[in-house]
């Protein structure tokens, strides 16, 4: 392949156009991620589209967006692993800014309604606070998130629930939830066991099958609800 | 106009811990190009030094000290590299109390693993993500102390008047408008430099544009000439292979089969600091060792299947997705390319500038606790050592200050800025900044790099005198205001260009080989002449050079052998 099309959503709200895509003849490189696709076209073909980008080593979340109809990191993605034709448009079902940018304040608004924070009711001790590395490893899968929103994005919960908190947020309260230093447990689940919380979860798996980090999100919410369950009846 | 008590410009390790050092008392609020988990701080690896003395009891501060001093090729002021040595016990459990998911030993103290320079097992670890980790915690911490953060906002001008600082003006990347904010004292923790080289571990948001606006406005750069590139990025994209691979049992093998670590650094081997390293490595292939002429292999085999999936998910995880190799089963192409900047925005070890009410820490500014070559796990540690620093240090100037900050002076700035940008905006030339971007990255990484000689630095100058020209006459594909990266990034790339001069001829005025700056033709190290920092302040005409004494109380320099 010495070439392929890149095509791109255009879209600015503010200027009164309709959406639409443009197409792009690109260079390949061997090696060629979406976002140095992306970059090759701002750099030389037009510079007034619009992107999020920062680490471009898939850990800190920025470049998330919809890529031959997935959920994905730009910077993660091989063009090689998507054929002659790349298509791209922002994380869906969230407002879009302009091109592949999205509004996240509804992302990290829900973020901060499940007390994202370490909340221990003794004092601090001198040094460390110890912990068992059998009990240090039942957080390992959720400390791995890197809060990119595509799963807020890919679930259909989220998409007719406007105040569901959403996935990411959930996995995050379910990090705390199973830390054995923290011992807000009972706050917390007082807010995700609610209608806005895990009981909107129908178990989809959208969340899980996008997240570039393969964290299996649906199981946290799961281990939320029966932790909910439990606290109800007893 | 926006005023707030104290403003971060920052939203990484180091401005976060800042921002939470004077938010009980005073109106904090973070300005950043990014949202703060966005920031390059997400990326660091390895993890953190501090003597906990988890695994090896003999270890302590003093002990680290040193090691942080004789890294330094003997160009750390020593009371900043004690310290940071000293704080960092105090702020690793502190991060611990915020939640930090730290990697944990049997005993359920906090895992710690050797690392290149170190004399024991210092560096505590989050696996291989312990950046994530880290930052993750402090944006935490900041929710819940309800730190105020204005995103994707890119600071373009420091207020400063009769020597004070009075706030900032800001572009606002999503309306395309400028702000000004009107502040009692100012925090720089915008982070390195490294995309002024065209391979680089760095985020492609590392510009140094801190480090350009703090030298606009007057304050000095300091020894900007010391660039660490790191031994083992991976070949194709630059994305770092962490010195933990190294610390856990990795070999550096050439094309030969040789551990040709064994010729450089006989009893460190690959655990050597990483100029050497990468010295190394460079030499290897220069020489002919390498493969196709351009990389060696960091092999991981042997260390089996269960340690590299339990202790360096992360790496397996980047040379799977990006070079299509597992390295249970392959060893990884890798290469040295640059990393971090040693040098940075002039302060001592409270943060505090020659500008009063403006004050910096994290990778932008240089304390120095680094000198010449940075210890891998040293970094991170900075951030949060001296963020917290510098936070208590505005905080006391604050309480302290007896009149306002001039709002007259912010809105003249603000003046001076919008016609700026607007001719930026609209510049009509027939200069591409892509291109110059891309000659300026390549004649970094060629001629100011790992290797360094007057000849090519001499042609490295010549060419960014001439890049800087070039660079009056732009021409910009869109005028559009809202997101307007186009805009953003020619922005960035006249401050790249007059910091990148600035390394250029620091390189070339420093005749002698120390750390990370390493001249063929002057190959020792001169204390006779070199044992000090160079300060850059910037002139229409380039930067004009002056010296400052290197700190030295406990430990005369030695030799650095490994
Ligand atoms: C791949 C990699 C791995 C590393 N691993 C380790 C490790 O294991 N251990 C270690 O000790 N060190 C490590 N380092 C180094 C370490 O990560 C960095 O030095 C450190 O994180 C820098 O933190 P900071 O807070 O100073 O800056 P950053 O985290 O870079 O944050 C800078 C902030 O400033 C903002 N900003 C910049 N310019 C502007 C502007 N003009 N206007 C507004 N905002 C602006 C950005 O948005 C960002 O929020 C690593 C570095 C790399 C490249």
């Amino acid at each position: 392949m010495d070439e392929f099309t890149l095509r791109i959503f255009r879209f600015d709200p503010e200027d009164g156009q309709e959406p639409r895509f443009d197409a792009y003849r690109v260079p390949y490189r061997d090696g060629m991620t979406v976002l140095e696709a992306l970059f090759e076209v701002l750099d030389h073909q037009d510079g007034s589209i619009a992107f999020r980008f920062s680490c471009r080593g898939a850990v800190c979340g920025a470049c998330a967006m919809f890529i031959n109809g997935s959920h994905r990191l730009a910077c993660q993605t091989q063009v090689k692993s998507l054929g002659p034709e790349v298509t791209v448009s922002p994380l869906p079902h969230l407002p879009v800014i302009r091109d592949l940018i999205v509004d996240m304040e509804p992302f990290w608004r829900k973020y901060e309604e499940i007390k994202p924070y370490l909340i221990a009711n003794s004092e601090p001790p001198e040094k460390e606070r110890p912990q068992d590395p059998e009990d240090r490893k039942k957080i390992d899968e959720m400390i791995n998130c890197i809060l990119c929103g595509a799963c807020y994005s890919s679930c259909p919960m989220v998409w007719t629930g406007e105040d569901y908190l959403g996935p990411a947020a959930l996995l995050k309260a379910y990090r705390f939830v199973a830390d054995s230093r923290d011992d807000a447990s009972e706050e917390r689940l007082a807010v995700v066991s609610t209608e806005k919380g895990v009981w909107r979860c129908h178990t989809v798996f959208n969340c899980a099958e996008v997240c570039p980090r393969s964290i299996n999100i649906t199981w946290s919410l799961q281990q939320l609800k029966k932790l909910a369950v439990r606290k109800a009846l007893f | 106009m926006k005023h707030h008590q104290v403003i971060i410009v920052g939203g990484g390790l180091a401005g976060l811990r800042a921002a939470l050092e004077a938010v009980d008392e005073l109106d904090v609020a973070v300005l950043s190009q990014v949202h703060p988990v966005r920031s390059h701080s997400i990326a660091a690896q390895g993890g953190i030094n501090a003597a906990l003395a988890n695994v090896s009891d003999e270890d302590s501060w003093e002990r680290h000290a040193f090691d942080t001093i004789k890294g330094s090729d003997y160009l750390a002021d020593q009371p900043a590299a004690e310290i940071l040595a000293r704080e960092a016990i105090d702020r690793v459990y502190e991060s611990e109390h915020w939640g930090c998911p730290y990697s944990r030993l049997e005993n359920g103290k906090i895992a710690q693993r050797p690392f290149g320079g170190g004399g024991f097992p210092r560096t505590c670890y989050a696996s291989d993500r312990t950046g994530h980790a880290l930052l993750h915690t402090m944006y935490e911490r900041s929710v819940l102390k309800k730190v105020k953060v204005y995103e994707e906002r890119m600071v373009i001008e420091l207020v400063v008047e009769d020597g004070t600082c009075h706030g900032v003006v800001a572009l606002n990347l999503v309306t395309g408008e400028l702000e000004a904010y009107l502040a009692d004292a100012v925090i720089f923790t915008t982070g390195g430099a490294g995309r002024i080289y065209s391979k680089s571990t760095n985020a492609i948001i590392n510009t140094g544009s801190g480090m350009a606006v703090a030298y606009r406005a007057g304050v000095p750069l300091k020894d900007m000439e010391f660039i660490q590139f790191h031994p083992t990025s991976l070949y194709g994209t630059n994305i770092l292979m962490t010195e933990g691979a190294r610390g856990e049992g990795g070999y550096l093998i050439n094309s030969e089969g040789e551990r040709f670590m064994e010729k450089y650094a006989p009893s460190a081997m690959e655990l050597a600091p990483r100029d050497i390293v990468a010295r190394a490595i460079q030499t290897e292939i220069k020489e002919g060792r390498g493969f196709e002429g351009e990389y060696v292999h960091l092999d991981l085999r042997h260390l089996g299947a269960e340690k590299i999936m339990e202790r360096l998910p992360g790496i397996r995880e980047i040379a799977l997705d990006f070079a299509g190799i597992d390295p249970i089963t392959a060893p990884i192409p890798i290469q040295p390319a640059q990393h971090y900047t040693m040098g940075g925005i002039d302060c001592d070890v409270d943060g505090v500038t020659v500008v009063k009410g403006f004050f910096t820490a994290g990778e932008c500014a240089c304390v120095s606790a680094h000198g010449a070559n940075r210890l891998g796990g040293n970094s991170i540690l900075e951030t949060i050592v001296y963020g917290k620093r510098a936070g208590e240090a505005a905080l006391k100037y604050v309480k302290g200050r007896e009149s306002g900050p001039s709002r007259r002076a912010v809105e003249e700035a603000l003046e001076r800025c919008t016609e700026l940008v607007e001719g930026l905006r609209t510049a009509d030339g027939s200069e591409d900044p892509a291109a110059i971007r891309e000659e300026m990255t390549k004649v970094m990484f060629d001629k100011v790099g790992i290797f360094r000689d007057a000849e090519n630095l001499k042609a490295a100058i010549e060419t960014l005198v001439e890049l800087k020209e070039r660079y009056r006459n732009l021409r910009l594909s869109y005028r559009g205001k809202r997101y307007n990266l186009d805009l953003a990034r020619a922005w960035e790339l006249g401050g790249m260009l007059e910091v990148a001069e600035v390394i250029a001829r620091g390189a070339l005025l420093r005749e002698e080989s120390r750390g990370s700056h390493a001249r063929t033709d002057f190959t020792e190290r001169d204390d006779e002449n070199w044992l000090k920092h160079t300060l850059a302040y910037r002139t229409d005409d380039g930067p004009r050079f002056d010296f400052k004494e290197v700190i030295i109380t406990k430990y005369q320099p030695q030799a650095r052998r490994y």
